[in-house]
């Protein structure tokens, strides 16, 4: 069934991470994905991934369910690694016909492996302990201050949650359109990418033409029920900080703080792209020391 | 005075070419006047195109009259000052379950009235739970409404309706995509809350057994009001409602058809036990 589908692949469970507000693991997920991109150092990438490994035992989502967010960027992670393992710059310790593996490019594949790895899994705990309603939520209050800047917080809010709310229902009328129009004989499958897309045109117009019936119709609806904008309203579920957030916030600055420490005093990987050939092979030998 | 009163109501929809030129006009309401008592449940029945839906709207200040005028509890609708309070005093639920809910649970969905009303955080949680009881859906308060019946989606609208706490629900035409359960479901759940709430409930259908259990019973066509009165009066006027190609319940239409043929039944039979009992009335006078 199209309707059993979850949006944001929200994982209900009971857990700490669950119960932190929303704003805290936004501000969380922010500050974790830039400390990835801070340092290239293979100590700052053991404590960002003890990190990790913590949050995911403490979100009670199973290990199944995380890599399973994994599945739909395995190709591009490949495809990054394997491009960043042949194509870089340094001494050659593999080669067979014109494919050269460097020292400097396994170095550079691991370090990009690891770092895709821990950004979407990092990303997925926000999604995954966190439900659609209370993402939204907090976008908005966070996006609020922005308001001076007549940046429309509360609307992109509201939006997204309609959004939320109507694409299962669109989903299944794209599904019903399509065995509509099968039935009078259309053909989805056969010919080249352009035929295909072609024959996608019965399959948009009807939909976009129900899309915009039912967007008149939630207008009026929303409208009947005294919606006037974000003004003067009140909320079911406002969101509150407790004292969890602090102690939240005090980790995440503790850990912050332990990165840049880390990485400003251990240096053992300058950047290799940056640097000149000769310089990275020198230091190189003694990041292998350090290892 | 009632409690919605409408005087000499006119609407008319005009459809305009590309130039905005006036290209025709149609007359949804034609002169209508109304006088709902409060806590009164009314049906207004029509085919197609009759103007129910147009008048429906009207109630609800979502469409405002060309002529005459609609006075919500003491409000001129046309008074844009009192917009959201008439809007609070007349709650509307639509035809299509899908199209008018808003929230991505069955509670969240309830409470966006109240929100939108600036209603205090804790009071909105007492309303939601009170609505959803008042419909009995209180089991499936954290419930995505994705996965509900038709019928039980109705309710989750009549309850985000009732958690505004209004004085009365429009209710337009709310059981044209039901199945025959849902529809139960959804009239007993108006009935209910008109006698135990003393909501006023104008319910537009197109479905006379509905119409049936009504107070008083309004018939339009051609944006006129053509019949008016208890359903037990209108429904004896079979000829006049199929002339306005509308049908009779099922056990009128039975009874009416019998009388015809010279059997001794009253008029305006309503539903199947008063037909049952009016046949084992004249068996007995014939033995």
């Amino acid at each position: 069934m199209l309707r059993d589908i979850t949006l944001g692949q929200y994982y209900k469970a009971e857990s700490p991470i669950h119960r932190l507000d929303p704003r805290t693991k936004l501000a969380a997920t922010f500050a974790y994905l830039i400390s990835l991109f801070l340092f290239k150092n293979p100590f700052v990438y053991m404590i960002a991934g003890g990190v990790l490994v913590c949050v995911i035992i403490a979100s009670r989502v199973p290990v199944r369910y995380m890599l399973k967010g994994m599945k739909s960027v395995i190709f591009i992670l490949l495809f990054t690694m394997l491009m960043s393992l042949f194509f870089t710059k340094g001494t050659v310790i593999w080669s067979f016909w014109k494919l050269r593996i460097t020292k400097e490019g396994l170095s550079q594949s691991a370090y990009t492996g690891l770092r895709i790895t821990m950004l979407i899994l990092g990303s997925n705990i926000l999604t995954l302990t966190t439900t659609p309603t209370r993402l939204t939520n907090a976008l908005e209050r966070v996006m609020s201050p922005l308001k001076i800047f007549r940046v429309p917080a509360h609307e992109i809010a509201m939006m997204m949650s309609i959004a939320l709310r109507f694409i299962p229902i669109l989903l299944e009328e794209t599904d019903r359109i399509m065995k509509a129009q099968l039935a009078r004989g259309a053909d989805f499958e056969s010919g080249n990418l352009f035929k295909k897309v072609k024959s996608l045109i019965p399959v948009l117009i009807p939909l976009f033409v129900a899309a915009f019936r039912r967007a008149n119709d939630l207008a009026m609806a929303m409208e009947a029920r005294c919606y006037h904008g974000g003004k003067g309203r009140t909320q079911m579920k406002p969101l509150k900080y407790a004292r969890r957030d602090a102690a939240a916030y005090c980790l995440l600055i503790m850990y912050m703080a332990l990165m840049i420490v880390t990485g400003l005093t251990l240096k053992s990987t300058p950047k290799t792209e940056a640097l000149p050939a000769v310089s990275t092979n020198m230091i190189s030998v003694s990041s292998d020391t350090l290892r | 005075m009632g409690i919605i009163k409408t005087n000499k109501l006119k609407y008319e929809y005009i459809r305009r070419d590309e130039d905005n030129n006036v290209e025709g006009i149609t007359t949804a309401l034609d002169g209508v006047s109304l006088d709902i008592k409060a806590g009164d449940f009314i049906a207004i029945l029509g085919h197609n195109g009759s103007g129910k839906s147009t008048l429906a709207r009207h109630i609800n200040a979502i469409l405002f009259p060309a002529e005459g005028t609609v006075v919500v509890d003491g409000m001129d609708t046309t008074d844009s000052s009192k917009l959201l309070d008439i809007r609070r005093t007349a709650g509307m639920v639509f035809q299509n379950p899908d199209n008018q809910i808003i929230g991505q649970l069955v509670e969240e969905d309830v409470a966006f009235g109240p929100e939108n009303m600036g209603v205090p955080t804790e009071e909105i949680w007492q309303r939601v739970a009170e609505s959803l009881e008042a419909v009995g859906m209180t089991a499936y308060r954290e419930h995505s409404p994705n996965r509900l019946s038709g019928g039980q989606k109705q309710r989750v609208s009549i309850a985000s309706v009732i958690a505004m706490h209004p004085k009365c629900m429009i209710m337009d035409e709310p059981t044209a995509m039901l199945d025959p359960g849902g529809r139960r479901e959804v009239i007993e759940a108006a009935h209910k809350l008109n006698k135990t709430e003393g909501i006023t409930v104008v319910l537009i259908t197109h479905y006379m057994d509905e119409a049936a259990g009504a107070d008083k019973v309004i018939v339009m066509d051609k944006g006129r009001i053509a019949m008016e009165g208890t359903p037990r009066e209108v429904f004896s006027r079979v000829e006049e409602l199929k002339s306005l190609r509308l049908d009779v319940p099922q056990s009128t239409e039975l009874a009416w058809r019998l009388k015809k043929r010279g059997v001794d039944l009253p008029d305006g039979v309503l539903d199947r036990r008063e037909l049952v009992e009016a046949l084992i009335r004249v068996y007995k006078r014939n033995k």
